[in-house]
């Protein structure tokens, strides 16, 4: 186990360097870079830019600026902001818990409530409920979250004014009920697609586990319904569920760009595309390595877990 | 969007320079006189909350270092220039006690000495006094080496700047330079004390946590929210009249508009209502809602390097088939205003006189013909091997911009002309694509201005085109030597009657001359709750936010 645990780190480290070489390339060759904002200000001239650019160590080849970066990322220095001068590592978390708190609340209840929903699904397949949710579930698939989103600000916001229009607090307030005020709906939102896929994955999954010859078996000395289906249906068809949970890890911190944007909630989503504009590279870079980084973990993490629950999986 | 970013104010209007005699008696706008002191200050009336929404972040805090139009906004709150510019162009005191001009002797008659008086008892937010070391030290700044400093234009001429007293100093200025002024009014004063003992002034606590002497103090930031400011209980003028400014960042124009509507922003700013939204807008309950004139005008610029544009009947023509009124009204909902110039038509140098563009197919076919450019077998002009095929840019994405450049190439095939579309993205259209002059002709929106100074000497100065070999912004590669002395003259004359006319025939000669055709004027459009007084649109300064010290509920 320690072996397969080494070994795969090993592979990862190798993949976030070839990660991170070919996103330092893509930014720093594209065209513009973090001074062309300033060539239509007034009075700028193309003498002052290349000064600037100087300064901030610019006009350097590509290869050199990357190798200055990643000498320092190896001591844990992840550069700074071009952006407001602050420490890239500081930059991203400011902006980590707003994006934990709406992607964590989202993802609680369209895991529980799309697992639930799977699981009804499967057990009375072919009854009006499961054609409902299904019907329901593609709507929710189809629908685009930044229209779903402006008609929920249009009716609770404006038309109701039950709920505020957007952004994460009051300010001078601050409590936890203007806190939950605030959350209701982007949470919602998001979780009504993800609520839609994790439904669909639930059922398929248990679907798989009703057909298994254990449950039969079960079913056959006599088990109560509910005895089999807690037990020996629901435990095993979540399995499946631990991989698709690794993969979300990433997505869980790294926000949701369009729910953020409608909702003018302060994320990790936002703070990419807005780093991307400024291209501002130590940001944009730091949020490529991280999200790398959790991609890695979710997908090693998940891959244990399988292992450490399902005897009939070894990694060595 | 990057066109829209306009930094630099440099000249200005009515310098001061003749009018204000004795501390602010003249010309100053009412609510803002001079007499704005402490001793009148009714800063502990200051009440409330206002949030004023930008849709975009600010984030550079120090102001003498590269930053954006928004980052001003924060700027105009927490610190103050040396004195500003009003709506109609004249110049008030702000940490000055007057405003030099050549008549109070502030500036000498060559306008090579300048000597400025401070106002007395004004601190910092840290409680720390404010001195005529600030003021030298920000002014130094700017031509640090080491220092990432935003601008050059006007500090590099200064010399010898000298301490007299705490509250005067003196320098000399290189060669003279009207636009100085104008370049003081937008350069925002930070504390020396804040620098003691930085090794990187590019890289201090001050950057982050901004101390100045404005109406408001930065209290916190909530990145990629909001920032909060609270009121300056010692501001030196009156006002705050506000306990608490939030500036918020709403990145999305639709989102912003709907936020204004439900009532979660008291005032919308940058970029403002779009125009799809003004019907709509003017008829809310509760709301101000107001289309204000900007600075920027919008044009199609053409190259003057390319073969197809040096014959002026060509350059006439186009603008003949340019269905300006059309595009104004179909695409821009009619909020901008058409233009004959550059200048914004509420700069006290704008020239009225010039003649009026006239929208004929017939007229500009008929030029044309005279000149000799006769339709080739595929029907497109041509006259000795020049044929007029050109293509045409501008920011890739910009969907009202490409929707125009498909009326004017319409109505261009009409006099047998074709132009063809080539945009790029943004990064790649501003970059060295423009500043180079590797175009054939732009779509292309500028503030030749660069605030209320009528210089353009960088957009117009034939030794200011990139391409021909010089340093500047003068990218349409426009050469006119009379221009050339115009500009010189103007930007070495300090009395604003005598600027005028200078500029007045600069204005004339563009317009005769052509290098870009001009478009409209833009305008915006601002919205904010009723109860809320103060925003007034000043067309001489970047941003709303210049007089924040006035804003109030209630």
């Amino acid at each position: 186990m320690l072996r397969y645990i080494l070994s795969r780190l090993g592979q990862s480290l190798v993949l976030l360097l070839i990660v991170s070489f070919i996103g330092f390339a893509v930014l720093t060759l594209a065209p513009g870079g973090p001074l062309s904002q300033f060539a239509l200000s007034p009075g700028m001239t193309q003498e002052q830019i290349e000064k600037i650019a100087a300064q901030m160590g610019l006009d350097r080849p590509v290869a050199v600026q990357y190798f200055d970066w990643l000498r320092h990322l190896v001591v844990g220095d992840w550069g700074t902001s071009y952006r407001d001068g602050q420490s890239v590592l500081h930059v991203i978390g400011s902006h980590l818990f707003a994006t934990l708190l709406l992607m964590g609340s989202a993802t609680v209840i369209s895991v529980s409530l799309g697992s639930t929903i799977g699981i009804f699904s499967a057990l009375r397949r072919r009854s009006g409920f499961d054609y409902t949710m299904t019907v329901l579930a593609m709507i929710a698939l189809s629908i685009p979250t930044f229209w779903f989103g402006l008609i929920a600000i249009y009716v609770f916001s404006l038309n109701l004014g039950w709920l505020p229009a957007g952004n994460m607090y009051t300010v001078g307030d601050g409590s936890v009920l203007d806190y939950l005020r605030h959350l209701i709906m982007p949470a919602a939102v998001l979780a009504l697609v993800d609520v839609a896929i994790w439904s669909r994955y639930m059922r398929t999954s248990t679907l798989n586990v009703i057909n298994q010859d254990f449950v039969r078996t079960a079913r056959a000395k006599g088990l109560t319904r509910r005895r089999v289906v807690l037990k020996h249906i629901v435990g095993n068809s979540l399995v499946p569920m631990i991989t698709l949970a690794g993969l979300q890890l990433p997505m869980v911190l790294g926000g949701a760009l369009v729910t953020e944007t409608v909702f003018t909630w302060p994320g990790m989503g936002r703070l990419f595309l807005d780093s991307l504009g400024y291209s501002d590279y130590p940001v944009v870079m730091g949020l490529l390595m991280a999200s790398a980084i959790l991609v890695l973990i979710g997908n090693l993490a998940a891959d244990l877990i399988v292992a450490l629950i399902d005897p009939r999986i070894r990694l060595d | 969007m990057t066109k829209d970013k306009k930094h630099k104010q440099q000249p200005n209007r009515r310098q001061a320079l003749m009018m204000m005699g004795a501390a602010g008696t003249a010309g100053l706008m009412g609510p803002m006189a001079i007499g704005r002191d402490r001793a009148f200050a009714a800063n502990a009336d200051a009440s409330g909350q206002l949030v004023l929404a930008f849709s975009q972040e600010p984030t550079v805090f120090n102001p003498l270092m590269p930053h954006i139009e928004v980052d001003e906004g924060l700027y105009y709150a927490v610190f103050d220039p040396l004195f500003d510019f009003d709506p109609s162009g004249e110049f008030f005191p702000i940490l000055a006690a007057e405003v030099p001009t050549v008549a109070n002797g502030g500036i000498s008659e060559d306008g090579l000495s300048w000597s400025l008086k401070l106002k007395d008892g004004v601190t910092w937010h840290d409680g720390t006094p404010f001195t005529a070391e600030d003021v030298k030290f920000s002014l130094e700044l700017t031509m640090d080496p080491d220092f990432r400093s935003f601008r050059s234009t006007g500090y590099k001429l200064m010399r010898n700047i000298t301490v007299v007293s705490d509250t005067e100093l003196t320098w000399e200025m290189s060669a003279p330079f009207a636009p100085m002024a104008a370049i003081l009014a937008s350069t925002y004063i930070i504390p020396k004390h804040a620098f003691d003992g930085v090794a990187d002034k590019n890289n201090t606590p001050f950057n982050n946590a901004p101390i100045g002497t404005g109406p408001f103090k930065f209290k916190t930031r909530m990145a990629g929210d909001h920032i909060e400011l609270e009121a300056n209980a010692d501001y030196h003028m009156d006002g705050p009249f506000l306990k608490t400014l939030i500036i918020k960042y709403v990145p999305d124009l639709n989102v912003m508009y709907t936020q204004f509507k439900s009532g979660d922003i008291d005032v919308i700013g940058l970029q403002y209502i779009t125009p799809d939204h003004l019907a709509e807008a003017e008829t809310l309950k509760g709301k101000v809602v107001t289309v204000a004139g900007t600075a920027t005008f919008e044009s199609l610029g053409l190259n003057m390097t390319r073969p197809q544009f040096q014959d002026r009947a060509v350059r006439q023509a186009l603008y003949a088939a340019l269905d300006k009124s059309s595009i104004i009204e179909a695409l821009y909902y009619g909020v901008p205003s058409p233009t004959e110039t550059y200048m914004p038509r509420q700069s006290y140098y704008y020239n009225p006189d010039l003649p009026k563009h006239e929208f004929s197919i017939d007229k500009a076919n008929a030029i044309l013909d005279e000149a000799g450019w006769m339709r080739g077998p595929d029907g497109i002009r041509e006259k000795n091997g020049v044929k007029l095929v050109f293509s045409n840019s501008t920011t890739a994405g910009n969907h009202l911009r490409e929707q125009a450049q498909q009326f004017m190439q319409q109505t261009f095939s009409q006099i047998g002309v074709k132009m063809e579309i080539k945009n790029l993205p943004p990064a790649v259209m501003w970059g060295d694509y423009w500043m180079n002059s590797e175009f054939d002709s732009v779509v292309v929106g500028l503030n030749a201005l660069a605030g209320a100074d009528p210089d353009t000497s960088n957009y117009f100065m034939s030794t200011m085109s990139p391409a021909l070999g010089g340093s500047g912004q003068n990218t349409f590669a426009y050469q006119n030597p009379k221009v050339d002395e115009l500009l010189v003259k103007g930007a070495a004359t300090f009395v604003p009657e005598q600027r005028k006319a200078i500029y007045e025939e600069i204005q004339m000669i563009i317009r005769e001359d052509l290098p870009f055709l001009p478009m409209f004027q833009y305008a915006v459009i601002k919205g904010w709750k009723d109860d809320v007084t103060g925003p007034a649109p000043n067309v001489n300064n970047r941003i709303d936010t210049w007089n924040v010290r006035d804003w109030k509920r209630g």
